[in-house]
């Protein structure tokens, strides 16, 4: 099972600069562990309690999961995961 | 140093008073590593609110995508204060995420909605460390 995963400029020290990479997984919380396995730190940056972050948008096929089930968003095959932080302030 | 076209910087500042009192917010997109802001992106202000903005996390996403079908990058992310100086605010720091970006704010709280001088500051925020930089505006035609 590989899902891609679009990885924004400020979590590329996670991914050795790789702006895509591949995780497993059949919902969104399993591919970021999975991607946890080998990029050390990026979950702790994505995710805090169990929910995903307040600024960290986060898209499967194009529909941001907070939409559809958060990190139980289902994912499969072939999905492709987009990562990116909000543009806020105040 | 950020280096801007006057058109583009009046573009921003008739943004941020057209938007007052709520914060009006976009981007300046440039050709990847040219450090050269070129097209001016407006974007809504999700939040409408005068101390806080946020892009529509759908419109976040197809700005992204259509950054990266051209090889540009937000050269430019920029702001507007509406009862604050120019200066980024603790939330700005903290939720400054393109350590590449010129960081631009605009203040209208002098003269909100009116014209009259408005104070447009760059900075680099990068790692919670904000640096504030020099503007060098280009005359149009020049």
């Amino acid at each position: 099972m590989a899902v891609e995963v679009r990885i924004p400029t400020i979590l590329r020290s996670y991914t050795d600069g790789a702006k895509t990479v591949e995780g497993g997984g059949t919902t969104l919380a399993e591919v970021i562990d999975d991607l946890e396995t080998r990029h050390a730190g990026i979950k702790e940056r994505l995710v805090e309690s169990g929910d995903l972050r307040r600024f960290i948008n986060v898209y499967v096929n194009d529909e941001d999961v907070r939409f559809l089930g958060g990190v139980e968003t289902p994912v499969k095959d072939g999905d492709t995961v987009v990562v990116l932080p909000a543009v806020a302030g105040g | 140093m950020l280096t801007i076209r006057q058109a583009i910087r009046d573009a921003i500042i008739a943004h941020a008073r057209r938007d007052h009192p709520d914060e009006a917010c976009g981007v300046v997109a440039g050709a990847e590593g040219s450090d050269e802001p070129t097209r001016f992106i407006p974007m809504l202000n999700a939040a409408r609110s005068p101390t806080f903005f946020e892009f529509d996390s759908h419109d976040l996403l197809r700005l992204y995508r259509e950054l990266d079908d051209r090889g540009e990058v937000p050269v430019v992310i920029y702001h507007s204060h509406t009862a604050t100086p120019a200066y980024p605010s603790r939330t700005d720091i903290g939720l400054a995420s393109e350590p590449d970006a010129h960081y631009v704010l605009v203040s209208t709280t002098e003269y909100g909605t009116g014209e009259g001088p408005v104070e447009f500051r760059s900075y680099r925020i990068v790692d919670g460390v904000v640096t504030e930089e020099e503007v060098e505006v280009v005359p149009d035609g020049g």
